[in-house]
């Protein structure tokens, strides 16, 4: 496992998130990150955990810029995105796969037409608008919908799926653009505990498979320290806990969360 | 529980006085304007007699100038078809243009108020100054449909389009989509439905409006409409109006059925 985990992490030495002193206030004076600095590298899968209102969105989305961070880095494989704008955003961006809360699709469009929609940062608008997909790219999407157990619902619309099924076809846009890192924000808060395990194994044997760095925002404890190797815990604003799971003990989690009693 | 032990609470719903002093005004108002306009009910009385030797007149309709009446009935349908085709697809930038959510403050501003001055003016107005501009005939009547149909259409459809879901649209910004995919995969299939639904509830009103223009000489049906009244013509004045309300009838039944095909 190792072994194989190295090789081919050595195939791929570039793909990384490195956060360097990131700052984010929305109003001057009142930061909500404070000088964060983390790096998530290889095969591994990290989660945020913290209690709500804490930055955790704040924080992933400054990682792709959805909001701009007020100062500090965030380097994706090595590339500083923090200073760019336009087109060169757009294909920074391509390398950051997202998986949303509230899976974020479009309801409308077919399941295929969704899970394509991970190609349109690579496919020119006209084509796009024309549903002329490269081959390849649609071959793709067929054989990624059958591995999540979706191939039946691909000409089916996105809203006739359940909960679980869209956070797949969420999963599988992300997926799509071959990012270098997949971020996902709360990635199980709107589905039920069962439909929940399912997905953080998804996630989690994905970034296994196709080797990518994975950095979930979560706020369920037990979830996190199920599956990801590492924890990161967060509150008010700054970095309370980084560690592995094993090491998470009742006493961080009162500094991250505040109060006991929901421990017991 | 009983009624000397409960508290009082006070009321549990609040008077709104302003509102109650609004209608009070607007009651007010009513009966001054219609004192002012000397609308009364024996004016009333007197209109009813003067009605009824007109609708007398009117009967039986004399269809006997058919072929004028078709003529015309076809010219009116060709501004209402052309002005819709054309009002519907400069609406569709328009509005998106015009929409808050999606452009930046000096790009919906000028679109804004170009949708508001479609809208400013009365359909009858646009043809007034249209046909002062560019002569009598059906392009006054084709360009005053297409400026209405601007209005109506791009303001809804702003409004649509102001309404849709951001988070689809979040989700493919993050993906390095270009703005324009984003527009066609995130933005439009939210609000195709409702676009086809305004295009074909304005085609109707180009419809209903196209036989209005040519009353001050913009094409269509209304100038020949118009005559009629003037020479007194009340049975081929009767004839005109069935022939509007079969053929707005007939667009009515046709865009239901377009709403369906879309639905």
């Amino acid at each position: 496992m190792t072994v194989e985990a190295q090789s081919d992490s050595s195939a791929h030495p570039q793909r990384s998130i490195c956060i360097e002193n990131l700052s984010k206030e929305y109003v001057k004076g009142k930061p909500v990150l404070n000088n964060i600095s983390f790096t998530v590298q290889g095969q591994s899968s990290v989660a945020i955990i913290g209690p709500s209102g804490t930055g955790k969105s704040t924080l992933i989305r400054c990682v792709n810029k959805l909001i701009p961070p007020s100062s500090g880095n965030v380097y994706i494989s090595g590339e500083n995105i923090t200073h760019l704008t336009g087109r060169n955003l757009r294909m920074a961006r391509r390398k950051i796969g997202m998986v949303f809360q509230e899976f974020n699709l479009v309801e409308r469009l077919s399941v295929m037409e969704n899970v394509l929609c991970g190609r349109l940062g690579y496919v020119p608008s006209w084509r796009a608008w024309l549903r002329k997909y490269p081959q390849k790219d649609i071959d793709n999407a067929f054989s990624l919908l059958d591995s999540i157990g979706l191939l039946e619902f691909a000409r089916q619309r996105a809203d006739s799926l359940s909960g679980g099924q869209r956070q797949r076809v969420g999963i599988a846009r992300a997926i799509m653009q071959e990012p270098h890192v997949l971020l996902a924000d709360e990635p199980t808060s709107s589905l039920d505990p069962k439909t929940s395990v399912e997905i953080m194994e998804l996630l989690v044997s994905l970034s296994r498979e196709h080797n990518i760095p994975l950095l979930i925002n979560i706020h369920d404890v037990e979830l996190a320290k199920r599956f990801t190797a590492r924890v990161i815990g967060l509150s008010m604003g700054g970095i309370i806990y980084d560690g592995p799971p094993s090491e998470l003990t009742n006493d961080h989690l009162k500094k991250i969360y505040g109060g006991e009693n929901w421990l017991q | 529980m009983t009624a000397d032990t409960a508290k009082n609470f006070g009321p549990a719903f609040k008077t709104n006085w302003w509102a109650r002093a609004g209608w009070l005004a607007a009651f007010l108002y009513a009966a001054y304007a219609a004192n002012y306009l000397d609308v009364s009910w024996i004016r009333f009385l007197r209109g009813l007699g003067n009605g009824a030797e007109f609708l007398a007149e009117m009967v039986p309709p004399n269809f006997s100038r058919w072929q004028l009446l078709s003529a015309n009935l076809m010219e009116t349908v060709e501004i209402a078809i052309i002005a819709s085709a054309f009002g519907i697809l400069f609406s569709l930038p328009v509005g998106l243009l015009a929409a808050r959510n999606l452009m930046p403050l000096w790009i919906t501003w000028p679109f804004r108020t170009f949708i508001a001055l479609c809208r400013s003016f009365h359909p009858v107005i646009f043809a007034i100054l249209f046909v002062k501009a560019v002569g009598f005939g059906p392009l006054a009547g084709i360009l005053t449909l297409i400026f209405a149909s601007i209005g109506f259409i791009g303001k809804l459809f702003t409004e649509a389009i102001e309404e849709i879901s951001l988070k689809p649209l979040e989700a493919l910004r993050a993906s390095g989509a270009p703005f324009m995919s984003v527009i066609i995969y995130a933005v439009l299939p939210q609000v195709l439905n409702r676009f086809i639904g305004f295009s074909s509830y304005q085609l109707d009103a180009n419809l209903r409006n196209s036989t209005m223009v040519g009353i001050v000489g913009a094409g269509g049906i209304g100038g020949t409409l118009f005559a009629a009244f003037q020479r007194f013509d009340y049975d081929f004045l009767a004839a005109i109006l069935i022939s509007i309300i079969a053929l707005v009838m007939l667009s009515e039944f046709i865009s239901t059925r377009i709403k369906k095909v879309f639905q």
